[in-house]
């Protein structure tokens, strides 16, 4: 019994920026049904069925990323274009406490399912939509994708190297950010009907969301004038705000092999001089912050010859020790298969999925003490659990579920 | 219909002032709780963070600060000094939920960590948002947001396709919201539980493995297929290299061409924006678009074995490079989409504040500073609550300025 083990959600997210938010939900036991197209396979969600694969076996079932987006959720097919499909989905939204999906703007409307007849099926319906730049507005008619929301927001842009252009994030991370986001707006909207009992719909703009992530930018425009589309900017290994000196990614030992090492203040500067042990180390010009930042290109130029020629979790290690701050840049087999900041957190949970075999995932960062989250059934394959809901919830007798299923309903 | 207040009116919540949990915080906040923020009587080191209004350095005005802690009232408290911890002991006997990023051992050592107020208070949710947790044999390194976004995975796969250049740290400190926003969500699902009759509980949050679980295909590639990504210039870090786009606009800033069209009215689109922008004529390869409108559209799965369809695909490709190279990228944005193609411009922090969508949208938001002559604008939310409006109920606290208010007379009701 996890904590939301009452909350059923009616799911019609795809991706990760929908399917994301969803997922947080089931690991706390929601009660979570996708909803997806027999006619297409399910195929608007673009990962199901794509890479990467754990072995030879390919399908609609097997798609890795649709995987780890969709543990401890049911799946139900519905063909949305029969109105035997349209009634069964009434009937299931009849039951649903959330109606949760991240379509273009309109989408779900065009289908015959605006907000107001949801709230017909379901007075205290929580319907939660999340779009590229939401449901009203001049670009509501705009689509998205990760990178297209990134580059919008503001994101791309301060992410990157002087003299180099915007590097950005390389991976949607507004789709991570926008499904927790999503999660939040689906888990507010809860807390208050529970004290209302009034349900709502949350139009979410992703683009937004991203742009919140950039206050201290935004005021520094608004207040001092000061954009950050200006000379030697972005420089996003260096940090503006606060300030800091040395604070940058230096190469180290190997092809590709770099180390992250941040002075927080003068304290940190002298515990880090003391690890390198070099001259330049306690030069006068160095002592303080303004005269780190003042000199940064010839300090970061001792740092990286310092750094070049040795182990970056060496490096880091000993600069650890002396308290200052210091990581190697990681790779994906150094964090999840050597770290114990992740294994011991139990950070890469195995599920069971029921074409794919066990297989590991992503888990959450989160240990609740008393009702933590829990992933142990893999995402659903295509209408894996129509038997289920339409029988078992919705009280639908086998044979007519076998007939819908002929008749190209299900 | 909007009731005006958010939805988690009548939540109390009390933070301990630290770095780490000012974004859960601020967002409780805007989400209408009514979080009370202490800090030491000497003023909490935060309000030293850069960049400061006018540049000029000062208690109070830090706009690190200013974003990070608008939407909390605020109360100065030595947690050493025997009165003052006497003062947080009241506090916390009276709110649902306390959030604190303090290092190892600094809350026990005064007896004031959750396991020992717990027994009392056995209701109450305590969320720690801490570098690596507060349960794990790393707990005691120090920690920055890029050692944590370097350890933790996003900066493997961001930068450039020359590995030779550092990968770089995403901008804007998002290892705070990484951590921050599950940390919020972890909490409401706290919440729930308790006003449903539950416990309450203790949240253990781990920015490490929170930056862990948000970099996409690096980690689940390996997970499923034992499968390394690699960095690429303004693209998805990928295990194996895709296509070099390199679209700029007419004035040489880069710009997002998206994914190029597969299907007929993709074709078509690009087909007329060439007409419209009176380029049809610089570009012969318009013919592998009309071909593509005749065969019904293109595979991405027949690319590599069609000649014919490679042909049109890069046909599609280069109409968008040509037509972005010829407006500015605003131009290149809106006719692009306005035509059904998912382009999109890259926006520094000040456009998007000027841009007319999101100004249109509300997204700018005026809070009112009583010394300065305007309100100034922060950053708004894409959180659209139909009823319970997410907002910036006010600006950050001066030091101690509810003192009198919360010390003298504790939450309304608590």
């Amino acid at each position: 019994m996890g904590a939301l083990s009452g909350t059923r959600v009616c799911d019609f997210t795809g991706q990760l920026a929908g399917a994301g938010a969803t997922r947080l939900l089931a690991a706390f036991g929601a009660q979570v049904i996708r909803v997806e197209d027999p006619v297409r396979e399910g195929r608007w969600d673009i990962l199901r069925g794509m890479e990467p694969f754990a072995d030879e076996r390919r399908s609609v079932d097997l798609g890795g990323a649709f995987n780890n987006h969709n543990v401890e959720k049911l799946g139900v097919t519905i063909n949305l274009r029969t109105e035997r499909g349209r009634e069964l989905l009434e009937e299931l939204v009849r039951i649903s406490d959330v109606v949760a999906e991240n379509f273009a703007a309109g989408v779900l409307a065009k289908m015959g399912f605006p907000y107001e007849r949801l709230c017909e099926l379901r007075p205290d319906v929580i319907y939660v939509s999340n779009c590229g730049f939401g449901q009203r507005g001049p670009y509501r008619e705009f689509k998205t994708w990760g990178p297209i929301v990134q580059a919008c927001c503001g994101l791309t842009f301060t992410s990157g190297l002087p003299d180099l252009p915007p590097a950005g994030w390389g991976y949607s991370y507004m789709d991570h950010q926008g499904g927790n986001f999503m999660a939040i707006a689906i888990l507010a909207a809860l807390i208050h009907r529970q004290a209302t009992g009034e349900g709502q719909w949350v139009d979410m703009s992703c683009t937004a969301a991203g742009a919140s992530l950039l206050g201290p930018a935004v005021l520094d425009y608004t207040v001092n004038g000061r954009p950050a589309r200006r000379e030697g900017m972005p420089n996003s290994n260096r940090s503006q705000s606060p300030a800091m000196a040395p604070h940058g990614i230096y190469p180290a030992l190997g092809d590709d092999e770099w180390v992250a090492i941040a002075c927080r203040n003068d304290g940190d500067w002298a515990a880090a001089g003391a690890v390198f042990g070099e001259p330049w180390a306690g030069e006068p010009r160095f002592a303080d912050l303004a005269g780190r930042l003042r000199h940064e290109d010839e300090l970061d130029a001792h740092l990286a010859a310092w750094t070049h020629p040795r182990d970056k979790f060496t490096t880091a290690e000993a600069l650890r020790s002396a308290g200052v701050p210091a990581s190697a840049v990681q790779r994906p087999e150094e964090r999840v298969e050597h770290d114990p900041g992740t294994s011991d957190w139990g950070l890469w949970p195995e599920v069971e999925h029921t074409a794919i075999g066990r297989v590991r995932v992503d888990g959450l960062p989160v240990h609740l003490s008393e009702t933590d989250w829990q992933m142990a059934r893999g995402a659903p394959c295509l209408g894996e659990h129509n038997d289920y809901v339409f029988g078992e919830l919705l009280g639908m007798p086998r044979d007519e579920i076998a007939s819908l299923r002929e008749e190209g309903v299900l | 219909m909007s009731t005006g207040t958010g939805p988690l009116q009548g939540l109390r919540v009390l933070e301990l002032a630290g770095e780490w949990c000012a974004f859960a915080g601020k967002l409780l906040g805007e989400l209408g709780a009514d979080v009370v923020l202490v800090e030491p009587r000497a003023g909490s080191p935060l309000r030293r963070h850069e960049p400061f209004a006018g540049d000029e350095p000062g208690v109070e005005r830090s706009l690190w600060w200013w974003h990070y802690q608008s939407s909390k009232r605020g109360v100065a408290l030595d947690l050493d000094d025997a009165g003052d911890a006497e003062q947080w002991r009241r506090l916390f006997g009276a709110v649902d939920v306390v959030v604190e990023g303090e290092a190892p051992g600094q809350l026990a050592a005064l007896g004031l960590d959750h396991p020992t107020v717990r027994a009392g208070r056995p209701e109450l949710i305590w969320v720690s948002i801490t570098p690596f947790g507060r349960d794990n044999p790393r707990a005691d390194e120090p920690a920055t947001d890029l050692t944590l976004l370097a350890g933790g995975g996003p900066v493997w796969s961001c930068g450039y396709d020359d590995h030779t250049i550092a990968p770089v740290r995403g901008g804007g400190n998002q290892a705070l919201h990484i951590a921050g926003l599950h940390a919020v969500a972890a909490t409401l699902v706290a919440v729930l539980h308790q006003r449903a009759g539950g416990p309450g509980q203790h949240i253990d949050v781990s920015m490490h493995a929170a930056a862990n679980v948000t970099t996409e295909a690096a980690t689940y590639h390996w997970l499923v297929a034992r499968e390394t990504v690699q960095r690429q210039t303004g693209r998805h870090a990928s295990h194996r290299p895709t296509q070099s786009l390199g679209a700029f606009d007419r004035d040489g800033r880069p710009v997002n061409t998206g994914f190029p069209p597969t299907q007929p009215a993709g074709f078509q689109a690009v087909l007329d924006w060439l007409q419209e922008a009176g380029l049809l004529e610089d570009f012969p390869d318009a013919v592998f678009l009309r071909l593509g409108i005749e065969r019904g559209g293109v595979h991405l799965a027949d690319i590599a074995s069609d000649v014919e369809a490679q042909a049109i695909f890069g046909a599609a490709r280069d109409a968008l490079l040509l037509l972005a190279s010829r407006l500015t990228g605003y131009e290149f944005f809106v006719g692009g989409q306005r035509r059904g193609l998912a382009v999109g411009v890259i926006n520094a922090p000040e456009e998007v504040m000027e841009d007319p969508h999101f100004q249109a949208t509300g997204f700018p938001t005026p809070v009112v500073y009583e010394d300065r002559g305007a309100p100034v604008l922060h950053a708004g939310s894409g959180l659209g609550f139909e009823r319970t409006p997410w907002r910036i109920s006010r600006r950050a606290p001066h030091l101690g300025e509810h003192d009198e208010e919360v010390l003298g007379r504790p939450f309304p009701g608590g």
